[in-house]
């Protein structure tokens, strides 16, 4: 399956939805959405990764990219999955340590207080 | 002792193709399906590297995967062709700031996963062998 990239803003919070695949083939189109996103002045962005069927290190290095451009203004990237075999790689790589991780799209909003 | 070899051209698009075979055998050899997903990663990270060392120093030359049925184990070797340093895998730390180099994630992640590896890099190439338990008789045993 190939990589489907949906994103859209809630407040300050820009929800980044990804289903598919995140390998290194597809990897690029991800990590472009991201420094779009970043240079259009979205720093606070949440990545939905309930529907990621496939993540490697190649992704992940998109992801830890991402979270130090945002962080460069003050911002932050977080997550949101309960897919163990994607948690499993996280866990693995120490970027569990890293990454805030949520179950819920509305449970990260409301660890931010966005909830209205 | 069953072996399949497949080599591609180094093209991040073949990964995706490498790991499907390699889970496909892997089924057929008898791993067990809680482990597929971890055959299905590890393979993948292993091509990935593979291909991005190609891609900077012989992207035209291809990477090769033999995937072995051997005495209830199975076993992929994946042997590129790009020069290559000792390697150490690394796992980030959780200080709050992030480390620079992120190159050898991927060899954390194979580490991380597979239940037997070994990582050879050489002047003419890294080899990465990685194994799992399979059934001694593969899926016809089932």
């Amino acid at each position: 399956m190939d990589l489907k990239l949906d994103h859209h803003s809630e407040d300050n919070l820009t929800i980044v939805d990804v289903e598919g695949e995140i390998d290194v083939y597809t990897a690029p189109r991800l990590r472009e959405l991201l420094i779009d996103l970043v240079n259009k002045g979205n720093f606070h962005l949440l990545v939905n990764m309930e529907k990621v069927d496939f993540l490697d290190s190649t992704g992940l290095g998109v992801l830890v990219g991402g979270l130090k451009r945002v962080r460069a203004h003050d911002g932050s990237l977080e997550l949101v999955c309960t897919q163990e075999r994607i948690l499993k790689i996280f866990r693995i790589t120490g970027l569990t340590k890293v990454f805030g991780i949520y179950a819920s799209v509305e449970e990260a909003k409301e660890a931010h207080g966005r909830d209205k | 002792m069953a072996t399949v070899e497949l080599t591609f051209s180094a093209l991040p698009a073949h990964v995706r193709t490498a790991r499907l075979v390699a889970t496909a055998i892997a089924r057929r050899t008898g791993v067990a399906e809680a482990i597929l997903d971890e055959v299905r990663l590890a393979v993948g990270e292993a091509c990935s590297r593979a291909v991005e060392a190609h891609r900077l120093h012989c992207p035209g030359e291809p990477v090769r995967i033999e995937l072995r049925d051997d005495a209830g184990r199975f076993e992929v070797t994946v042997t590129d062709a790009a020069p290559s340093e000792d390697v150490t895998p690394q796992v980030l730390e959780a200080n709050g700031s992030l480390m620079p180099e992120i190159d050898n994630l991927g060899i954390a992640v194979i580490a991380g996963l597979a239940d037997d590896v070994e990582v050879l890099p050489g002047p003419k190439g890294m080899r990465i062998r990685m194994s799992w338990p399979a059934s001694p008789h593969g899926i016809a045993a089932l």
